[in-house]
C-alpha cells in the first residue's frame, strides 16, 4: 500500500532541511539503502537515504524546497498505485509516518535516549542493550586510553558513561593497566557537572569564586599525531573569564580616556609614609591609586553607576574593586567604603586579598559587589594600556608604569616622573565630558597626595 | 654484624612470606626472621590444618550418607589420632614449601625472635636483633615489614589451661577425641570446629554473645547456617554471654545467663574452645623506641601500611584478619617499598570464606548494610533448592544472595551459603573488583550444570527476570 515519506532526521540538531536536488526520478525502483535526495540541513549536505522498498509514485516538494521535519516529501508504493488521496492528505498536512532513514555520512551521533539504562537490562526477549554500552571511538580518533579504536573500561565504567552522557574517550583510567573504572567516569562527570549551573549564573556578579573549586573540565582532547598542537582544557575560572569578557567587549560601548600624571609627589608621599609605618607595614603605589579612585568618586558620584536598562543605578557607597593575577586566570577581590579607609588599612587589606586571591581562599562576598575596579599593570613595565570594563560597573581604571621622562618646568627641561593611567567609560552611563571630569578629580587628588590622608 | 638488607620481613605467615617474595622479585635483597614453623599461623596452626580437618569430616559424613548414593559402607569409625595426624603432616609438608621458595626466590630465611633496635638517626639503616636459643646476631635494613601476626584472645574470667580451657591451636591437636564441647564464640573459627566435632559425633553447643550465628554475615545467612546447625544437633546459644569457666575433675563447668540478663544456667563439657577473636604479636618487638603506636592492641598505619620511616606493617598484626589481606598488603608493600605501580588493596571487595558445613562464603556489603549506608539495591536469591546440579549432588540446602546497586548496576556485595561456595565467591570478588555489572554477568555464559550457575540465576532475579525461578 502507497504511503507517504516524511523527511527525516539527518543530523541530531536539524529541525528543517532544502531539498537540494533529487536523485532518483518519480516511477524509479528503490530498496533500503538507496539515496534518493540530497538534503540541506542546518549541518551540511546529507544523504537522504531511504529504508524502505517500493517506486517513488510522486515527488511531493521539488528541488530548492525547504522542508520541515517529518513533513511529507513524496509518495512510495506499488507501481501503478492511485496516489491521489494520498496527495490530498499530504497537501492537507497530513502527518508523514515516521520517515525512516539512516543519515549515512555522518557518524552516528552517540545513543543517548534509545540507550537502555544499563542498571536495568530488559527481559531477554527485548532488544539486547548490553551491545549498545560498547562506546564506540571514532575510528580515527585517538582514544584517551590506549591504543586508537581500543578502549579499557570496566563494564559499570561504560554504562555509567552512558546514563551520564559521557564520552568515555575523553576520561582518563586510573585502574589497573589504565583501565577506565567508575571513580574516572564519576570524577568526568563531578568535573562536567561543575560547569552546568554556572551557565545560568546571575551574569552581575563576578563569579571568579569558583576559582576555589575549579575542577579542571575534561575538555576532548585532540592530541595531534604530529604534536603540532594540544588542548589544554579550560578551567571553570577560564571559561566564566571567556564569558564575562566577551559579554562585555561586545555589548558594552565603552570609550578610553587617558592621562599622564605626575607622580613626584605621590612617590615622595608615599616614601614618607613607609618611615612613618616602620616595620607595620608598607604602603604600595596601587594602595595611593585606590584611594585617590575611590576620593574621586566621591567627588564625581556620577562615575560610581551603573547602566540597568532603564535606569542608571548611583551607587551610595564606593567598593574598589583590585584586579589580582592568579594562577590560569584572574580575581577582583574588592575594597569596601575605600574612600572611608585610611591608606594604612586599605594596604594591608589588599594584601590580605591578594595574599588570599592567590590560594583561592576568597570567599564569595570578598569578590562581589564592587562599583569600579583598578587594574595595574605598571610592575610589569607596561606603559599604559586600557582594561575591559568589569559589568556592571561603569568604569574601571587601568595603571601604567611610572617613567622617568624629560619635563618642562619653568621653561626648563628636568627630570620628571610619569604614570599614564587610561579609564574605560561604559558610553551609556559616562559621556565623554564626564568621564574627563573624574579623571581630573583623580589627579589633582593623585598630584597633590596629601589630600589623599585628608 | 652481616650485610646490609633492603628489606626485613619480621614473620613468614602469609602476609610476611608473600612480601618478602614480592620484594625478592623485584630486586630487593630481602630476609625473612621466623621464630616458629614458617609460613605462620595460617599453613600450621589455622587455615590450612583446619581445611584437612575438615575435609575428614566431609568424607566422614559421605561415608554415612552413602546409603543414599547406592554405595553401602559398613563400620564406620573415626581414628581420631590419625585424623590429627594426616592434618599435621600437611601442615608441615606445606610449612617446607616455603622455604623451598625461600630458596628458590635467594631469600635469607634466619629462624630466630626479632626485635627492632633503637635507631641513631634516619640516616642509618635499622638494626634488628635475633635471638635464637642463646646465640645473638643483628641485621641491618634500610626496610622492615612487620607481619608478625596475632594470637588467640581470651575473655575476663576465662583462663586458657591448654587442656580443658582450650584456643584453636590446641583444638586441633587433642590427643583423644572429646564427647562434649563447648565453642564459646560464633565466629568462623568457632563454627567451623563446632561444625568438625559434630560431624565426628561429638555432642557441640555454641555460645554467642551477639543474637546470631556468624554475626559479620548478612542476616539471612546467619539464618540458614542456624537452621542447617540445628539440623545436625548443634545446640547454639546465641545472645549469651559466659560469666564463669571452672575446671571440674573431668571436664569443665561453664555458667552462661542470657546478654540481655535472665537466667543463668550451667553448661557441663570436657572441652571449652575460646574462639572469641585475636590480639596482636606486637610485645618485645622494640616498637616503643620507634614511635609506632597502637589502636586497641594493632599497629597503626597510614593509607600506605606505613608505620615509620622505614617501618610497614602488614597482616593480622595491623587487625586484618584474613591470610588473603595480608597477602595483597604484602604485595602492595613490596612494590612501594621497590618503588614500582602499587594497586592499592580494594578493601571493599576482600572474600570471606568460612568452612563449617553448609559453607559461607562473601564479599562486600550486607543487605543490611548496604541499607543503612542509603544504597539504592537490587536484592536477588538464588537457592541450591532449584539447582540441578545441586540436586544431582545430594546438596540441596542454602542459597546465593547478591545485592546489586539499584542505579549503576554495580555489585554491592553477595552472600553464599551451601555447596561449592568458597570457590564460588571468586566470581563474584573478580566482578566486584573489576567492576563488571549486574546486566554484564547476566549475558556471561555460565557452564550447565553447574553450582556457578546459581550466581546467574540470583543477578537474573535481582533485575527481575528470573528465568529458572
Amino acid at each position: 500500500m502507497a504511503q507517504i515519506l516524511g523527511l527525516p532526521k539527518l543530523s541530531p540538531t536539524m529541525e528543517e532541511g532544502v531539498l537540494v536536488r533529487w536523485t532518483k526520478k518519480e516511477g524509479d525502483k528503490v530498496s533500503p539503502g538507496d539515496l534518493i535526495a540530497e538534503v540541506e540541513t542546518d549541518k551540511a549536505n546529507m544523504d537522504f537515504n531511504i529504508e524502505d522498498e517500493g517506486v517513488l509514485l510522486k515527488f511531493l516538494v521539488q528541488a530548492g524546497e525547504t522542508v520541515k521535519l517529518g513533513a511529507p516529501v513524496a509518495i512510495i508504493g506499488k507501481a501503478g498505485e492511485d496516489t491521489s488521496a494520498l496527495e490530498a492528505q499530504a497537501k492537507s498536512g497530513g502527518a508523514a509516518p515516521a520517515a525512516k532513514a539512516e543519515p549515512k555520512q555522518e557518524a552516528k551521533p552517540a545513543p543517548k535516549a534509545e540507550a537502555k539504562p544499563a542498571a536495568k537490562p530488559e527481559p531477554k526477549a527485548e532488544a539486547k542493550p548490553a551491545p549498545k554500552a560498547e562506546p564506540k571511538p571514532a575510528p580515527k580518533a585517538a582514544s584517551g586510553n590506549g591504543a586508537p579504536g581500543k578502549l579499557l573500561a570496566s563494564p559499570l565504567a561504560k554504562s555509567m558513561a552512558i546514563e551520564l552522557g559521557i564520552d568515555l574517550r575523553t576520561v582518563t583510567g586510573t585502574g589497573p593497566g589504565g583501565r577506565i573504572v567508575e571513580r574516572d567516569v564519576k570524577a568526568a562527570a563531578d568535573g562536567g557537572a561543575a560547569k552546568q549551573p554556572e551557565a545560568d549564573e546571575e551574569p552581575t556578579q563576578p563569579t571568579e569564586v569558583k576559582a576555589e573549586t575549579a575542577i579542571a573540565v575534561r575538555a576532548p582532547r585532540r592530541e595531534d599525531h604530529d604534536g603540532d598542537f594540544e588542548d589544554v582544557a579550560t578551567s571553570n575560572m577560564r571559561k566564566r573569564i571567556a564569558q564575562r569578557l566577551t559579554e562585555a567587549s561586545r555589548d558594552i560601548p565603552q570609550f578610553y580616556l587617558m592621562r599622564s600624571l605626575d607622580v613626584a609627589p605621590l612617590l615622595g608621599f608615599r616614601e614618607r609614609l613607609n618611615t612613618l609605618l616602620g616595620d607595620k607595614g608598607k604602603v604600595s603605589v596601587n594602595d595611593l591609586v585606590i584611594k585617590a579612585v575611590a576620593l574621586a568618586l566621591r567627588r564625581v558620584p556620577e562615575c560610581n553607576a551603573s547602566w540597568e536598562g532603564d535606569a542608571i543605578r548611583r551607587y551610595h557607597r564606593v567598593h574598589i574593586g583590585v584586579a589580582v593575577a592568579i594562577e590560569d586566570g584572574l580575581v577582583t577581590p574588592v575594597v569596601r567604603d575605600a574612600d572611608q579607609k585610611g591608606i594604612g588599612s586599605i594596604a594591608a587589606e589588599v594584601r590580605d586579598l591578594a595574599d588570599r586571591a592567590k590560594k583561592r581562599q576568597l570567599k564569595g562576598p570578598e569578590i562581589t559587589g564592587s562599583t569600579f575596579t583598578v587594574s595595574n599593570l605598571g610592575m610589569f613595565g607596561i606603559e599604559r594600556f586600557t582594561a575591559i570594563l568589569n559589568p556592571p560597573e561603569a568604569g574601571i581604571l587601568a595603571i601604567g608604569g611610572t617613567l622617568d621622562v624629560p619635563v618642562v618646568q619653568n621653561g626648563q627641561v628636568v627630570a620628571g616622573k610619569r604614570m599614564t593611567v587610561t579609564m574605560t567609560c561604559d558610553h551609556r552611563v559616562i559621556d565623554g565630558a564626564l568621564g574627563a571630569k573624574w579623571l581630573a578629580a583623580f589627579a589633582e587628588l593623585l598630584e597633590h597626595p596629601e589630600s589623599l590622608a585628608l | 654484624m652481616s650485610e646490609a638488607y633492603d628489606v626485613v620481613v619480621i614473620g613468614s605467615g602469609p602476609g610476611g612470606y608473600v612480601a618478602a617474595i614480592r620484594c625478592a622479585q623485584l630486586g630487593l635483597k630481602t630476609a625473612c626472621i621466623e621464630r616458629a614453623e614458617l609460613g605462620g599461623i595460617c599453613l600450621n596452626w589455622g587455615c590450612i590444618p583446619t581445611k584437612a580437618l575438615l575435609k575428614t569430616a566431609e568424607v566422614l559424613e559421605h561415608a554415612h550418607r552413602a546409603k543414599e548414593f547406592g554405595i553401602l559402607v559398613d563400620n564406620v569409625r573415626v581414628d581420631f589420632p590419625a585424623v590429627i595426624k594426616r592434618s599435621r603432616d600437611i601442615s608441615e609438608k606445606i610449612s617446607k614449601g616455603v622455604g623451598f621458595l625461600f630458596k628458590k626466590n635467594k631469600i635469607d630465611s634466619i629462624a630466630g625472635t626479632a626485635k627492632l633496635l633503637p635507631r641513631a638517626g634516619a640516616w642509618k639503616p635499622h638494626q634488628i636483633e635475633v635471638v635464637k636459643d642463646n646465640a645473638k646476631q643483628v641485621v641491618e635494613t634500610k626496610h622492615v615489614i612487620l607481619a608478625t601476626g596475632a594470637r588467640a584472645r581470651s575473655l575476663p574470667g576465662i583462663t586458657i589451661d591448654g587442656e580443658r580451657i582450650i584456643e584453636y591451636r590446641k583444638a586441633m591437636t587433642l590427643p583423644s577425641q572429646p564427647k562434649s564441647l563447648v565453642v564459646l564464640g560464633a565466629g568462623a573459627i568457632g563454627v567451623e570446629f563446632a561444625s568438625f566435632y559434630r560431624s565426628l559425633g561429638v555432642e557441640v553447643t555454641i555460645v554467642e554473645f551477639l543474637p546470631r550465628l556468624v554475626p559479620n554475615e548478612d542476616a539471612e545467612v546467619s539464618k540458614e547456617l542456624a537452621r542447617a546447625f540445628d539440623k545436625r544437633g548443634i545446640k547454639a546459644l546465641v545472645g549469651h554471654k559466659v560469666t564463669s569457666a571452672d575446671k571440674t575433675g573431668t571436664g569443665v563447668k561453664i555458667a552462661i545467663e542470657p546478654a540481655n540478663g535472665g537466667d543463668k544456667q550451667t553448661l557441663e563439657a570436657d572441652i571449652l574452645l575460646v574462639a572469641v577473636g585475636v590480639q596482636a604479636n606486637t610485645e618485645n618487638l622494640g616498637l616503643e623506641a620507634h614511635g609506632i603506636q597502637l589502636d586497641r592492641g594493632f599497629i597503626k598505619t597510614d593509607a600506605e601500611n606505613k608505620c615509620g620511616d622505614g617501618l610497614w606493617a602488614i597482616g593480622d598484626v595491623i587487625g586484618r584478619g584474613l591470610a588473603h589481606v595480608a597477602s595483597a598488603e604484602g604485595v602492595f608493600v613490596a612494590e612501594k617499598i621497590a618503588n614500582v605501580h602499587a594497586e592499592p588493596v580494594r578493601y571493599d571487595a576482600i572474600p570471606a570464606c568460612t568452612y563449617c558445613y553448609p559453607e559461607i562464603a562473601s564479599v562486600g556489603l550486607t543487605e543490611d548494610k548496604a541499607k543503612a549506608q542509603n544504597i539504592p539495591i537490587k536484592v536477588g536469591r538464588f537457592p541450591f533448592r532449584a539447582l540441578a546440579r545441586a540436586t544431582a549432588s545430594g546438596e540441596p540446602n542454602g542459597f546465593i544472595k547478591v545485592v546489586w546497586h539499584g542505579e549503576t548496576g554495580a555489585l554491592v556485595g553477595a552472600h553464599l551459603i551451601g555447596p561449592a561456595v568458597t570457590d564460588l565467591i571468586a566470581e563474584l570478588t573478580l566482578a566486584k573488583t573489576t567492576e563488571v555489572n549486574a546486566e554484564s554477568l547476566i549475558y556471561t555464559i555460565h557452564a550447565h550444570p553447574t553450582f556457578a550457575e546459581a550466581i546467574k540465576g540470583a543477578s537474573e532475579e535481582a533485575v527481575g527476570h528470573a528465568i529458572d525461578l
